[in-house]
């Protein structure tokens, strides 16, 4: 029962345009930092690309992604149409507008700041002025999903919450405070100081408010993937979810443990003490439980699925399992690709070992895999599982989404495999170029070369997806039924309040940051003579 | 949750609950050897992120403190240990290339005159943030001679592509002798 559609649609169009067109960026810049390609006349233009590649992987695509889906969950999920949709309109264009308003400077060059912003660096304040409006449109649909889920729950007293809701409404309560950390240092930090009101920044304060969103938002992109392994995988495979109440579980831990974790991302900067390092340390660790729970449930359901299909043996029942179905092929390559990127993170994750791969190239695989590869191949498999719903017409191209998926997985592993090598031979990541005649960096020329090859894989696969989505749009008309979500083995029928709601745990979450990033926060509030001096891009060179 | 199933799905209930325990278990014992392992190593200093916070004024560095342009460079502590000082501003470090003598504890001390800047020195574990502002502190031993690459490995405007340094490691014997005749090393003279 999808009533907004349109809005559905935009939201996914919109989100899919834009990554198409960072993803170009994103192998125009491998192309060129590799020695396929001689020296770039104006590095500075490896830069503009890189922030607005960053700006919008990490901001626009993955949260348009996440309102889609979001509003199609609320009303397939709960069977009402959505509360609030000229609201939901209204946040929409203050996405569009507000990632035009930040692409305009940095196209210009004005704001070469990548996307973590690196105060004192200041770019044109247009630019974060546009990053803000993101942010508050992807507020209202906070908002709009507590909303709708609060009229649900007046009009079904004691019911249990569907659990593709619940996990949705967990995922916006993750972003809405995630986000407050960025927020709090445009708004305090950056933007005065972009706009002349202050001329000076504390550069270690505002990088401890970033952490606060840098790695929460991970966990807010990785929500839609996640809530697809639960709720679209067993369907789509013809069996059933293993356990409802687990994967509530997942999700309340996701919420409440992703959040005061971020200053593992400072572990090599002076401005904090190593005790909380180590507390945030072992917090992350912590988060791999859920990931670590839901790897067991999923494996589970599709071993259900398959011997419901006849497979038979410890491990016989693999080869039973619908190979070729697209949800199937995306999810089973997706939990590859979360593997080999979970492994980096508990690298990256761990106090000490650190230090070896600290902002090298490394990191660069390590969330690319993570993000654009297990967690984009779910957006795709999102989208197709939903667009006959919302178009009324038949994905017909099954051979090319086939192609689509596998080029994606292969083009991730060429493109981070490389990365995380020379990583580990200490190559720094965000640079316009490498001397590679220099006998120290000589070593690393092929592997720079082989990354750039699978950025070209990547986009070969874009534009298949793309394909497959615009052929939807004139396929034939179809009655595609309603749109439905995997029902548990065991479905629910009364649940405790605790896994049926989510206040207690939004009070957890804030109440954890508070304990995790107050002390820090406060301790630089108060030290003196911390602020220096703002350097505006563009000014001087 | 079994509450108004049949018998034989509650036992099947059973397994499938039984089965989710010991998974999550086994899930929460790796997490915390982890945790544990790291603990143990930190408190062992085998290796360790910086303990205290120190601050230094960017816009000062170069009449005052510690970072003054004499005072940067390798130095022999009482001691026998060597404590290096180093700048980073855009778009190169101060000194360009670090000496430093093989199999002797070395404490880096480093700041940031201008943006955020990063330094790592390739084949080895020393890899730390420079923040105007702040002080980073980093203990290191380097085993055997050899030279090291220094990139700035973070990004700080145009020209961060540009940001190499170097690290001469030379044997302590001769270390020593220069230092016998200088109060302040570098490689480069
Ligand atoms: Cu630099």
């Amino acid at each position: 029962m999808l009533s907004s559609k349109r809005l559905i649609l935009a939201h996914f169009w919109l989100a899919f345009a834009v990554f198409g067109i960072a993803l170009l960026l994103g192998a125009w810049q491998m192309f060129v930092r590799s020695p396929l390609h001689t020296w770039i006349s104006n590095p500075e233009w490896y830069y503009r690309s890189l922030t607005a590649h960053g700006t919008v992987m990490g901001y626009v695509f993955p949260t348009l992604v996440a309102m889609g889906f979001g509003y199609s969950i609320s009303e397939a999920a709960l069977r009402q149409p959505l509360v609030g949709r000229r609201w939901a309109w209204v946040g929409f264009w203050l996405i569009a507008v507000g990632a035009v308003t930040a692409m305009i400077p940095v196209s210009m060059g004005l704001a070469s700041v990548l996307y973590t912003f690196y105060p004192p660096l200041i770019g044109n304040p247009f630019y974060y002025i546009g990053v803000v409006l993101v942010v508050v449109g992807s507020w209202i649909w906070v908002g709009l999903m507590s909303v709708n889920l609060y009229v649900w729950k007046r009009d079904h007293p004691g019911e249990p919450v569907p659990l593709a809701m619940f996990a949705n409404v967990a995922g916006s309560y993750l972003w809405g405070w995630t986000a407050v950390g960025a927020a709090l240092e445009l708004l305090f930090q950056i933007l005065p100081a972009a706009l002349g009101f202050t001329s000076t920044i504390d550069a270690g304060l505002s990088r401890v408010f970033f952490s606060w969103t840098l790695h929460a938002i991970v966990y807010f992109w990785l929500m839609p993937t996640y809530i697809a392994y639960y709720t679209i995988f067993p369907r789509a495979i013809g069996g059933k979810l293993y356990s409802d109440p687990m994967a509530r579980i997942a999700f309340i831990l996701f919420l409440v443990v992703s959040m005061p974790i971020g200053i593992h991302h400072a572990f090599a900067d002076p401005q904090v003490g190593a005790g909380f390092k180590f507390i945030h340390s072992a917090f992350t660790a912590l988060v791999a439980l859920p990931t670590l729970l839901t790897v067991f449930t999923i494996c589970a359901s599709a071993e259900l699925a398959a011997r419901l299909r006849g497979g038979r043996g410890p491990f016989g029942w693999v080869r039973a399992l619908p190979w070729g179905n697209p949800i199937m092929l995306a999810t089973a390559l997706s939990f590859v690709m979360l593997g080999f990127g979970g492994a980096g993170g508990l690298i990256n994750m761990s106090y000490q070992l650190d230090t070896t791969i600290h902002n090298t190239q490394w990191i660069t695989g390590h969330f690319h895999l993570i993000f654009g590869g297990a967690i984009v191949i779910m957006y795709f498999a999102i989208a197709y599982d939903l667009w006959p719903h919302l178009t009324g017409r038949a994905l017909e191209s099954l051979g090319l989404i086939r192609l689509q998926l596998w080029l994606w997985f292969i083009g991730m592993m060429v493109t981070t495999f490389p990365w995380h090598y020379v990583g580990i031979l200490g190559m720094p990541r965000r640079m316009a170029y490498f001397d590679y005649s220099h006998p120290g960096l000589a070593a690393e020329a092929f592997s720079v070369s082989m990354s750039a090859v699978g950025g070209f894989i990547l986009v070969a696969s874009g534009v298949l997806f793309l394909t497959v989505l615009i052929r939807g749009q004139w396929a034939p008309l179809t009655e595609p039924g309603e749109y439905r979500f995997s029902t548990a083995v065991h479905p629910p029928v009364s649940l405790p309040a605790a896994l049926n709601g989510h206040a207690l745990w939004v009070c957890l979450m804030i109440g954890l940051t508070v304990t995790n990033y107050g002390f820090p926060i406060m301790q630089l509030l108060v030290r003196p003579e911390t602020s220096v001096p703002a350097v505006y891009v563009g000014s001087q060179q | 949750m079994t509450a108004g199933h049949t018998h034989t799905s509650d036992d099947g209930a059973d397994v499938a609950a039984r089965a989710e325990r010991r998974w999550t278990m086994l899930s929460v014992a790796i997490i915390v050897v982890l945790s544990g392992a790291a603990a143990f190593a930190g408190i062992h200093q085998a290796t360790m992120p910086q303990a205290r916070v120190e601050t230094a004024d960017p816009t000062t560095l170069h009449i005052q403190g510690e970072f003054v342009e004499t005072n940067l460079g390798s130095a022999v502590e009482p001691d026998g240990s060597v404590t290096v000082r180093a700048i980073g501003q855009r778009y190169s470090f101060t000194p360009q290339c670090i000496l430093v003598p093989a199999d002797t504890p070395i404490t880096l001390r480093a700041t940031s005159s201008d943006v955020v800047h990063g330094l790592l020195i390739q084949g080895t574990n020393v890899n730390t943030m420079l923040i105007p502002g702040y002080v980073s502190v980093l203990t290191a031993r380097f085993q055997k001679p050899g030279d090291h690459l220094m990139p700035c490995q973070e990004f700080c405007s145009i020209g961060h592509e540009g940001m190499w340094a170097r690290v001469k490691v030379i044997d302590k014997a001769a270390f020593n002798d220069m230092a016998s005749q200088q109060r302040r090393l570098s490689c480069v003279e």
